[in-house]
């Protein structure tokens, strides 16, 4: 250990050297955590947005639901997963198992509930600044909800946001799920792991750096599309 | 509306360049091996297996976890190949019907390290149960792996030897980690425990601290490897024809002679003996 000054030139010598085996490792972790992501946002958008918006029985059971399954722990989740997906469980057939696709399987699972979740208190929030305009001019339920998200468009960019920030920083799933195999369903996440477990401290550490860093990439250019999307919208 | 557009086709390509993602190796074909820390993180496999993909065209996918973890995921066939050390284990594995027969591939054997102070006094020691006797008595940490593993396994049995019930000290001088062995090595290096590791992970690992060989030498100390097809009868998914093409290879010259070339600093790590 050459304490931090080591571990930070560590990893600017890794992003530097551009090693293939690292770019692909990176690469997997883009690829599988965006997915799961955009998955998740096409499930969870228009779900919160449904619970968020309209008054029915059983809402309050829905929150409590959605807030609670925030806090799903991934290695419960990789384990659910992994049984469906094994060769003796009732998805075996397909052959997912220590795939990415498994990867994104699970980390959709996890962030799913997030997205929702926070959706619904955007929507609610605004749903009562527009209750009044919506009743007014009669709109229909899915003109409501499609406003609705429309309008929280921004505040929405930053759950997906954290979303990814649950999905890319998660390892105890997709290393049941996706198994850490070299060169195929090895990431970010459980190189660190792995590397922990061979006791080179600092590689992993180094590695950290380096997934911080590409999450720095990720937030900054959705930052710079929203801020681009505001000008536009107020032009 | 075309921004919408733009951002649907930003979504829909990033789906799709995740779509081929887990056929894109599968051409030469490759099996899945289900194997322990101790072989994946000394870099056994990463010596020996680009050498059988070579010869063969056959790519190998090793999931590394502990011994009792590689059984059970085994059984219920998702792997093509078992590779562990944990011979009962491995024999109740066959005889459950879920392999097709065992076969010794190498061996190499465990340690106990310790912390430089050595405060149980137990330094040179080639007696591993009266060893561990001593430790008790002292009252000294020791990092368990508790985890269920062939080195767990491994322990246990020679705690018994040794007389100690270590059950009635669990959380007390006898801490068990539930994790792998470089873990569980992190933790003895942390805390100045003694641990049993084999020796192949222990030469291979980078964070010893002031940790050392205690205790070696003992004949109970010997670690047996073995490998096992996974039973096509039972388990129809296995790719049997390419696992025993594996099978054959590690127990053949070639493979045997690729095993006993792997070193790190001059040691030799793992000493092949499969009967041919």
């Amino acid at each position: 250990m050459n304490g931090f000054s080591g571990v930070l030139g560590q990893a600017f010598g890794l992003i530097l050297a551009w090693d293939a085996d690292l770019v692909a490792i990176i690469g997997l972790s883009l690829r599988v955590t965006l997915s799961a992501v955009v998955i998740a946002c096409l499930v969870g958008l228009p779900l919160g947005a449904v619970v968020g918006a309209f008054r029915f029985p059983g809402r309050v059971l829905a929150d409590l639901l959605l807030n609670a399954l925030m806090g799903l722990p991934p290695v419960v989740v990789g384990l659910l997963v992994y049984l469906m997906l094994s060769a003796s469980g009732p998805l075996g057939p397909l052959a997912l198992l220590y795939t990415p696709t498994a990867m994104i399987v699970a980390q959709t699972i996890l962030v799913t509930p997030i997205i929702a979740a926070l959706t619904r208190q955007a929507i609610r929030d605004l749903d009562r600044e527009y209750d009044e305009q919506f009743q007014s001019l009669g709109v229909g339920p899915v003109a409501r909800v499609a406003a609705l998200l429309w309008d929280a468009r921004f505040s929405l960019l930053t759950v997906a946001l954290a979303g990814f920030g649950r999905a890319v920083a998660e390892v105890g799933a997709v290393l049941i799920v996706g198994g850490n195999i070299n060169h195929v369903t090895r990431m970010m996440t459980t190189a660190i792991a792995l590397e922990t477990s061979k006791g080179n401290l600092q590689l992993a550490l180094a590695l950290g750096v380096v997934l911080l860093a590409l999450a720095l990439v990720v937030n900054a250019a959705v930052m710079a599309v929203r801020g681009l999307a505001v000008r536009a919208a107020h032009a | 509306m075309t921004r919408r557009r733009r951002l649907l086709s930003l979504f829909a390509s990033v789906l799709f360049a995740t779509a081929p993602l887990g056929t894109a190796r599968a051409e030469g074909g490759f099996i899945l091996v289900q194997s322990t820390t101790s072989t994946q993180n000394s870099g056994l496999f990463e010596h020996i297996l680009p050498l059988f993909q070579a010869e063969t065209g056959i790519e190998v996918r090793v999931v590394a976890v502990g011994t009792g973890q590689a059984i059970r995921n085994a059984a219920n066939g998702d792997g093509d190949v078992l590779f562990v050390h944990a011979k009962s284990a491995e024999e109740k594995f066959v005889a459950a019907g879920d392999g097709v027969a065992r076969f010794d591939v190498m061996y190499n054997d465990f340690v106990i390290v310790g912390p430089a102070s050595d405060p149980a006094g137990v330094a040179g020691m080639s007696d591993a149960a009266a060893a561990l006797a001593r430790i008790a008595q002292a009252g000294a940490l020791f990092a368990s792996r508790g985890d269920d593993s062939g080195t767990h396994k491994a322990e246990l049995a020679l705690w018994a030897t040794s007389g100690v019930d270590v059950s009635a000290a669990s959380g007390t001088w006898y801490r068990e980690t539930g994790s792998g062995m470089g873990a569980t090595l992190n933790v003895a290096a942390a805390i100045g425990a003694y641990a049993l590791s084999d020796r192949a992970t222990w030469i291979s690992f980078g964070n010893k601290r002031d940790t050392t060989i205690a205790v070696q030498g003992d004949p109970v100390m010997f670690n047996q490897y073995g490998i096992i097809l996974v039973n096509p009868e039972k388990h129809p998914n296995v790719k049997a024809q390419l696992g025993q093409q594996f099978v054959d290879w590690v127990l053949s010259e070639t493979g045997q002679s690729a095993i006993a070339s792997y070193s790190i600093d001059g040691q030799q790590l793992f000493f092949p003996n499969a009967q041919r």
